[in-house]
């Protein structure tokens, strides 16, 4: 087990917009804000609250796929991009597909542990509609193994979450895993209509679940999965500062403005590999379990998630890899409301991957923006009230087809 | 008769013209979906786009790649299968290009007629003159030793004598697209007293796997399509004559059209349609008509006023609205024609006055946008129209009249043996013309 052989911190958090369909702003015609203006927004977010570039020791930025998004490699020379003050600082990009931010994120985490770094600036970013969502699938495939390809769905990933889906909903309920993921949509839209950064913000739909009850449609998309099952696809960035004791001081932020990371899990599966078995998040499993031993804490202890739902049908089977609900039993913890922001432990208090949206290699770093908001109590109108007897965060963060995890444990540091 | 082989060559007359460009992308997608056939393979399949115009057929060519490429992006789920086989063919977006090239492959652009000369069937959808659809039917006829089937898009040249002049034995028929026919759900079918029932056969199985809306038409100068269009837009255009007696031409204009639009929920004024169509088309449409209608006149002064003006309407080449009755600036009205200044109005200029002249929509009107998809519209309109009914004001009072001419019409249509049906009228509004509810109805 690893241990946290120094007190880790994330500060000063910062999202820019999740641009895409559902945004008001957002008009498909029109030339947008690319990576440079994204990362720049994003880097320059946490360095107004740190005390200014010269007080990063280094950077780390994660991104999927710009190479094929935006024909852009080499995402650390942005870096210095975002401020003069970064010239000449160490910058490392980081990829893990859709799991990429949080992969940013324990690569800051394990600079300022090596005691290699005091402050790390880490940013994730991804700009994804420069291409129709249909030539989109043929990129974010490349999350899978590229010699399933050819056998796979047009919408390649959707397609690997509908074989999930399909496989739940036969093993245990057909009816209750669609309401559930109709539930979880509803829930998804009514947390991002609190938060002014999300995609869904501007979301008006009066019946969230009649939509989320569609059925599916194989002709058109595929088999087990409507598009309100599905993230949409997204531009932004997030970025955080990783910081040491020594870091804090020296940004002069105070610990109650600190979330502290007390715990961290990794696990890796074969991509080559077909799951284990279809209605389990095996590896998410491992990596929560990781990080909650490092954590020393038990699940009762956890007082709000961030779960990787880029499908409703992820986001149901992550409560049961928490333990929060038994194998078949996600769905009822779900239905019975224990995931909304008034349940016992509120997830995706901003909408998560459905409703914040889904700028991949940011995710992950946006999930623990989130959680520092919400456990600083700065998350606004999206704000929750944090149960004492469960001071606990946890962000899931997930690449591929339940392939490359990392899962991380924050509390408030005071 | 055997579909596939009858479709192995195809020529589409007056390709690159606005109908035919529409007829050739949904021929050269049927005929291609035919060839990717694992039964088909090998087999040769040729579509000639044939046109007089070379300039025009670049053009086509550019819009059938865009188009096919749309087409392709839609149904990528289905090629993937179609291209299972193809082990080279991995990401959507190489099936998808490949589907393009094996649809452009198939189309020959020629200025030839002699291509032709070698078609199982052919499509036409040249310009709307009988004599020289006669001619050119003739000729092909004559030279082309398979005894072609021959599918002519007229809106309204009586396919009879066609038949009759061009010496085809009943290898003709009319099928006719609406505009653009690529979009366009609903095709009229109209047989001749002899038309082969395999030829017949032949175009419903096209229509159906074009998804198509068949509605079947008595064979009547202007079917069932131009026989209510022409009245009714005859019709506007003389309440807008009758109103310049006391108002200008413009406010004329502009009210008609704003009465049926909005008073009348459709999707476009009348004027505005014609402009769509085109002035020049829709005169044009009337002279074929009109020798076939002993007890009416259908002619309009105006609409010859118009054209002697050099006003014309009608799209530019790259779909854009042309001016017409209206100014158009990015597809919306913006003027109106002044035939005393032979320049336009800003609607700004003249809209308020003209609007408190017409008086209040009812209270329960919706933009026809809002109401042609509610499953509920028939309440809808019941009611709307129970209001209009009890509204004192100019615009009630024309919209009222203009709702019961075009009902009168519809129902000529039926009596006089153009329509099969009432139905059928109905079907021909709401789907050729997006009409939200069909002018034979009780609402008035």
């Amino acid at each position: 087990m690893i241990k946290m052989r120094r007190k880790v911190y994330m500060v000063a958090g910062y999202n820019t917009i999740s641009m895409g369909t559902g945004r008001k702003e957002f008009n498909p015609k029109k030339e947008r804000p690319g990576l440079e203006e994204y990362i720049k927004e994003a880097g320059q977010g946490v360095l107004k609250q740190i005390g200014g570039a010269q007080n990063v020791d280094e950077a780390v930025i994660g991104n999927f796929i710009a190479s094929r998004f935006n024909r852009q490699a080499n995402l650390a020379g942005f870096i210095p991009y975002i401020d003069e003050g970064l010239r000449y600082k160490p910058s490392t990009r980081v990829e893990g597909a859709c799991g990429t931010g949080a992969l940013a994120l324990v690569t800051g985490i394990k600079s300022v542990l090596a005691e290699t770094a005091d402050v790390v600036l880490v940013l994730g970013v991804e700009v994804q509609n420069t291409v129709k969502a249909i030539y989109g699938a043929d990129i974010l495939a490349a999350a899978g193994w590229a010699k399933e390809r050819k056998d796979g769905h047009a919408y390649f990933f959707p397609g690997k979450f509908s074989d999930r889906s399909k496989a739940y909903a036969e093993k245990f309920d057909k009816d209750k895993t669609r309401s559930a993921m109709a539930k979880w949509f509803e829930n998804a839209i009514e947390n991002a209509r609190l938060c002014p950064t999300a995609q869904e913000y501007h979301n008006t739909t009066k019946d969230l679940i009649a939509c989320g009850m569609n059925a599916p449609n194989p002709k058109g998309f595929v088999d087990a999965l409507n598009v309100f099952d599905c993230s949409k696809v997204s531009d932004g960035a997030s970025a955080i500062a990783v910081v040491s004791e020594e870091g804090l001081k020296r940004c002069g932020i105070s610990k109650k403005d600190a979330v502290e990371i007390v715990g961290f899990g990794q696990a890796e599966e074969d991509i080559t590999k077909p799951p284990v078995d279809p209605t389990v998040l095996s590896t998410t499993k491992v990596a929560i379990s990781k990080a909650m031993e490092v954590a020393g804490i038990t699940k009762d202890q956890i007082g709000t998630v961030e779960c990787h739902d880029c499908f409703t049908i992820a986001g149901i089977m992550a409560t049961e890899a928490i333990g929060f609900a038994e194998h078949g039993k996600g769905t009822d913890f779900v239905l019975e409301g224990n995931t909304m922001r008034s349940g016992k432990v509120p997830f995706n208090t901003t909408g998560g991957l459905i409703g914040w949206g889904h700028p991949t290699g940011a995710t992950g770093v946006h999930q623990a923006v989130t959680i520092w908001e919400q456990l600083t109590h700065r998350a606004g109108d999206s704000q929750i009230k944090i149960n004492p007897e469960r001071p606990y965060g946890l962000s899931i963060n997930m690449g591929g087809d339940d392939k490359t995890l990392v899962s991380v444990v924050y509390k408030n540091a005071e | 008769m055997n579909y596939t082989e009858k479709l192995q060559n195809v020529t589409v007359l007056g390709a690159a013209g606005k109908m035919g460009s529409g007829i050739l992308l949904l021929t050269a997608i049927e005929m291609a979906d035919l060839s990717l056939k694992p039964e088909n393979k090998g087999k040769l399949f040729v579509l000639n786009a044939m046109d007089t115009s070379s300039e025009a057929l670049k053009g086509l060519m550019k819009y059938l790649k865009t188009q096919v490429m749309k087409a392709a992006e839609k149904k990528v789920i289905a090629l993937r299968q179609v291209y299972h086989h193809r082990a080279d063919l991995i990401d959507n977006s190489e099936i998808i290009e490949q589907y393009v090239e094996d649809v452009l492959f198939i189309v020959r652009p020629t200025t030839n007629i002699e291509a032709a000369y070698e078609s199982t069937v052919i499509f036409e959808a040249i310009k709307e003159d009988p004599a020289l659809k006669i001619k050119i039917f003739s000729q092909i006829n004559e030279h082309n030793k398979k005894a072609p089937w021959f599918c002519t898009n007229t809106s309204s040249i009586p396919i009879n004598e066609l038949d009759r002049k061009a010496d085809l034995n009943g290898r003709v028929l009319g099928v006719h697209f609406y505009n653009p026919p690529a979009v366009q759900k609903l095709v009229e079918i109209i047989k001749t007293d002899s038309t082969d029932p395999e030829l017949v056969e032949f175009a419903l199985t096209l229509a159906k796997n074009l998804r198509k809306t068949v509605v079947p038409s008595y064979d009547f100068a202007g079917f069932i399509g131009n026989g209510h269009f022409m009245r009714d837009a005859l019709h506007g255009i003389n309440e807008a004559v009758k109103l310049t007696d006391n108002f200008t031409f413009s406010e004329a204009v502009y009210m008609i059209n704003k009465i049926t639009q909005d008073f009348l929920i459709r999707p476009m004024g009348i004027f505005q349609l014609i402009d769509y169509v085109g002035i020049d088309v829709c005169q044009y449409i009337m002279s074929v008509m009109n020798p076939y209608l002993p007890n009416e006149d259908l002619h309009s002064d105006l609409l010859d006023q118009m054209l002697e003006f050099g006003v014309r309407g009608g799209q530019n080449s790259d779909g854009s609205q042309k001016d017409g009755f209206l100014k158009y600036e990015k597809g919306r009205p913006v003027g109106i024609y002044d035939i005393h200044k032979k320049g336009y109005v800003s609607v700004s200029e003249i809209q308020p006055k003209c609007d408190e002249l017409l008086g209040m929509l009812p209270a329960s009107y919706q933009p026809w946008k809002a109401v042609v998809g509610n499953r509920n519209k028939e309440e809808v309109f019941k009611t709307y129209f129970n209001e209009l009914k009890t509204i004192k004001s100019m615009g009630a009072e024309i919209a009222r009249n203009y709702a019961k001419r075009s009902k009168e019409i519809g129902l000529k249509l039926v009596s006089e043996k153009v329509a099969f049906n009432e139905n059928d009228v109905n079907t021909v509004l709401l789907t050729g013309f997006f009409h939200a509810y069909g002018p034979i109805n009780d609402y008035l």
